[in-house]
């Protein structure tokens, strides 16, 4: 597996408590994202566990551009990922985007 | 024979005469036992002969295949086949034998390997890789078949035949092969008294063999639902808002694939949401589909004329004689040549998959090693230019792409749709096709291209559409290109500014610019989501065959 | 959306037992962020779940408290591993402390992790016993088994380990796995390919017919829900009984009667000939249609 983190400046996403929420499952070709809370409210904590190995570059890719389309600060997000394509990735980010900020208590 | 007529223009005649004179005690009138075969084969076929054994898309005359690879090569040599597809072993067995010096035909992707094994090592000569419909129209010009091998459902005792929903390609082939002093031989799977309808006229047949099994039929267009993903389903509905909806859709073509059938899927519940039914898909050349099931059944459709058939749709199609081709007899009739000539001009869009692209938005499903040549898409997917007749998508697509030209044209829809990167992350958007190298390595003129980029008019991909009518300069349509390749490198290449600007002019559309979440996309979607789902929306009419059942 | 199902098979486990349970009434123990992870398939440089690919915690069910754990069929086939294993047997642990209504176990799993070997055998024993102590104390255990996987191996013991085992048509129950089968005995013997064998053998409809499965539902987590709460009434009017030597002799004998009777079956079909009107219809039967003409057997 190859792991890494990145750190990346963007606003908050909304003024009220993050909820932790768990979107995706770790079956081939697919990724989970675990979405909580993160001090430093104007930064966006990605950590990503991969099993395919050699695709840091788009990952980088992938996750500013993410970064940047939502107001991901305040957020830590942990990706198990199988395999999955920038796409079904985006994809997942998003849902899990929206659900932290669409699910309140 | 006529008496005006010397015997300088009479050849052909007199040498099927010859033919016949030679296999006379081998047949009972036309009926010929299995067991005859092979002598028939070997007194009716000579060296030299152009033969097509018919191996169609789908239906095969595999039992006469088979037995051609049991004739004696010293006396059956030197052939040239010309056939639409080189689909059983038997075919490039015949070949590696050495009774083949040449061969016509269009797809071969069952035998793609062995194929490019034999070109490679030079122990065959192709002569040209067509589509179908090209190859039917060289039947009737400069590659007349001398002898025709074909598949039939039934003969009756006078060699009447009923070739029922898989009709296919066999009209072509026999008027071509029976008109020009040819002769035709067909397995069949029963002889029965009397036919439900005559599909072939006993006069265009020379000999019927009843076959010891049933021929094959590949089911080929069957898509199981539950295999399709999200991101299918998201590319569906932009296909379906950004592009048939965009443009008023009716009359169209969808390639075979799970990214079509996911569209297909999402008729009865997506497109109808919107208030499209009725107003897109509703004419179509298209074969049975059960994934259209559910569409067919919502009121979308009007009207499907088939290539083939497919296996396990024979009693829905019967069932549906308002939607689909059926005879007076109750059963389905379809036509290859006649679908590929509706996808040509009577349909006003294509849209399929491919496994490449390249910057000109050429496209092509060549990999070196593989040999698997063309089949229809390049007649669906490429503008019609002999096209006359005005509809308002045709129209419109034509002011987008050649709004600057003194005399006003139509233009056809022609989409591809595909992920950025297929499976093992192999991107779909190359700089240069492998086709190139294809090309290199077996000798072919042109590289084998399956849709022009000049023909093409829309790209989708996860990232959204890129409408290249609108591209007004070469450089346009690149970025255009770059701009939905996602993070490919071809994508990752993107001039990022000119990227937003074609954006803002409407050139790239992405989801949210269409008014889609992609949170939206999901599998809940889908009006099916498994084989069982088809069945149970088709009344029970729908019939899988078993590799797709699991009850 | 026009003719949108809920469809169990298709959902995820956190979807399932989202829909399955009184609405946000769950709260899960050990949860992802907890970061309890697989030190095995770590050891083997495998994708982790935070979950260990199973979901547990307490709820409501109209209203009445129950347990709760939900496996996840597409995270390695919803094997059960050490963490995996602990996890469920802490459950039922809990249980005896809290003495829900019921614990429901939604069972979606080919058995042992192999990758954790010795590791998973023994979780999955812990679980088979922890379940017969929380049904002693009377708390009955629901199997719901609707899911791609299954109930197979050590899972498909438990799974008859249960008090009640509520199946749709799509979900199966067996032990060995028919590529297994196939592999070890032959084609032959078992054509794993052959899907409709496959579940005529070990698909619910089968299942419900022999009386393994108490209960066949539509794959619809609303079928597995209303299932699941008429059970619930079911053991609040006639609780659990611990079982007594009469009642386990009943049950060999009610065993052997069968074997006997189905000695030569080696296919679904000669079980639907012996209770079924038409055999050959039984597949194609809706969930209703077949409940009512096997209760017409009766």
């Amino acid at each position: 597996m190859e792991q890494f983190t990145l750190t990346l400046p963007s606003k908050a996403p909304q003024p009220s408590a993050v909820h932790t929420v768990l979107c995706g499952v770790v079956s081939s070709g697919n990724l989970e994202v675990l979405v909580e809370p993160l001090a430093a409210r104007d930064t966006c904590e990605i950590v990503v566990n991969t099993s395919a190995h050699g695709f840091r570059d788009i990952w980088q890719a992938v996750l500013t551009d993410f970064a940047e389309r939502h107001a991901v600060g305040g957020l830590r997000l942990s990706l198990n990922d199988a395999g999955a394509t920038p796409a079904v990735v985006s994809l997942r980010l998003d849902q899990a985007f929206e659900m932290c900020v669409g699910d309140r208590a | 024979m006529s008496d005006t007529t010397s015997s300088r223009w009479n050849k052909l005649a007199h040498s099927r005469g010859e033919r016949l004179a030679r296999a006379a005690g081998l047949a009972s009138g036309r009926i010929v036992s299995a067991d005859n075969i092979v002598p028939l084969l070997e007194a009716v076929i000579e060296p030299g002969d152009r033969l097509c054994i018919e191996g169609n898309n789908q239906k095969q005359a595999d039992f006469l295949a088979r037995s051609l690879v049991r004739t004696d090569p010293a006396k059956l040599r030197d052939l040239h086949l010309v056939q639409s597809v080189l689909a059983l072993p038997e075919h490039i067995d015949l070949i590696e034998r050495g009774q083949v010096s040449r061969i016509d035909f269009s797809f071969s992707g069952p035998q793609a390997a062995r194929l490019a094994r034999l070109v490679e090592s030079k122990k065959i000569t192709i002569g040209a890789i067509h589509t179908y419909l090209e190859l039917f129209a060289r039947y009737f010009v400069d590659l007349t078949p001398r002898v025709a091998l074909i598949a039939a459902q039934m003969a009756d005792r006078e060699g009447n035949l009923y070739t029922g929903p898989n009709t296919e390609d066999t009209p072509a082939i026999v008027e071509a092969t029976a008109f020009k002093g040819g002769i035709v031989i067909a397995q069949v799977n029963q002889i029965v008294d009397k036919l439900p309808r005559v599909d072939i006229p006993a006069d265009w047949v020379n000999f019927v063999v009843q076959a010891p099994t049933p021929h094959y039929i590949e089911p080929l267009f069957t898509r199981d639902p539950a295999l399709i993903t999200e991101i299918q389903v998201l590319m569906g509905m932009i296909a379906i808002k950004g592009l048939y909806a965009e443009y008023g859709v009716r009359r169209l073509n969808h390639g075979i694939g799970f990214d079509t059938a996911a569209i297909e899927l999402l008729l009865p519940t997506y497109a109808a949401d919107l208030g499209l039914k009725g107003k897109i898909c509703t004419h179509w050349a298209l074969n049975p589909h059960p994934t259209l099931i559910p569409a067919i059944e919502a009121g979308f459709v009007e009207s499907v004329h088939c290539f083939g058939s497919e296996v396990g749709m024979e009693r829905y199609t019967a069932a549906r004689p308002d939607i689909f081709f059926v005879g007076a007899d109750g059963t389905m009739r379809s036509n290859r040549a006649f679908s590929q000539a509706a996808g040509h001009y009577a349909c006003d869009l294509f849209i399929g998959s491919t496994l490449q692209i390249d910057l000109q938005g050429n496209s092509s499903t060549a990999t070196k090693g593989r040999i698997a040549g063309f089949g229809g898409a390049p007649n669906m997917g490429a503008d019609a230019r002999g096209r006359r007749h005005a509809s308002p998508a045709w129209l419109r697509a034509g002011r987008e792409g050649r709004g600057n030209i003194a005399m006003p044209r139509g233009q056809k829809l022609v989409v591809q749709t595909v992920e950025t990167f297929r499976e093992h992350m192999q991107p779909t958007f190359v700089e240069r096709l492998d086709a190139w190298a294809l090309a290199e390595t077996a000798n072919m003129e042109l590289p084998p291209v399956m849709i022009y980029g000049e023909d093409l008019t829309h790209i989708i991909t996860e990232e959204g559409i890129a409408n290249l009518l609108l591209c007004r300069t070469a450089e346009e349509r690149e970025q255009a290109i770059r701009g939905v390749a996602g993070y490919t490198p071809v994508g990752m290449a993107r001039d990022k500014r000119l990227v937003e600007n074609l954006r803002d002019r409407g050139i790239i559309r992405r989801p949210e610019d269409l008014g889609i979440r992609k949170s939206d996309a999901t599998r809940d979607l889908l009006a099916a989501r498994s084989i069982k789902d088809l069945v149970h929306a088709s009344g029970g009419l729908y019939e899988p065959p078993r590799q797709f059942r699991n009850w | 959306m026009t003719g949108r199902r809920i469809s169990y098979f298709e959902a995820s486990a956190r979807q399932r037992l989202s829909g399955l349970v009184d609405e946000k009434s769950f709260s899960e123990f050990c949860p992802p962020e907890l970061r309890k992870t697989s030190p095995h398939l770590a050891r083997l440089d495998a994708p982790l779940a935070f979950d260990d690919g199973v979901v547990v915690g307490r709820a409501t069910l109209a209203g009445h408290k129950i347990f709760i754990a939900a496996q996840e069929g597409r995270f390695n086939g919803g094997a059960v591993g050490e963490v995996h294993g602990a996890k469920i047997r802490g459950l039922l642990d809990k249980a005896l402390l809290e003495k829900p209504a019921a614990v429901l176990l939604l069972v979606d799993s080919g058995g042992v992790r192999l990758h954790e070997a010795n590791a998973g055998l023994i979780a999955i024993s812990e679980i088979m016993r922890a379940v017969l102590r929380v049904q002693a104390a009377g708390i009955p255990v629901f199997a719901l088994v609707g899911g791609s996987c299954g109930a197979f191996g050590g899972m498909g013991i438990v799974t008859r380990l249960c008090a009640e085992v509520v199946m749709s048509e799509q979900g199966r129950l067996a032990l060995s796995g028919p590529e297994v089968i196939e592999t070890v005995k032959g084609v032959e013997e078992f054509d794993s390919r052959d899907r409709a064998l496959v579940w005529r053998v070990t698909g619910g409809k089968l299942r419900r017919a022999l009386g393994e499965a108490t209960m066949l539902v539509d794959d619809l987590i609303p079928a597995f829900r209303d299932a699941s709460i008429d059970l619930i009434a079911k053991y609040k009017t006639y609780p659990l009984a611990p079982a007594s030597l009469e009642t386990l002799l009943a049950e060999h004998a009610r065993l052997t009667a069968r074997s006997e009777r189905f000695a030569t079956a080696r296919d679904g079909r000669e079980i639907w000939q012996a209770t079924f009107v038409d055999a050959a219809r039984v597949p194609e039967l809706s969930v209703d249609e077949f409940n009512r003409q096997l209760g017409e057997q009766v």
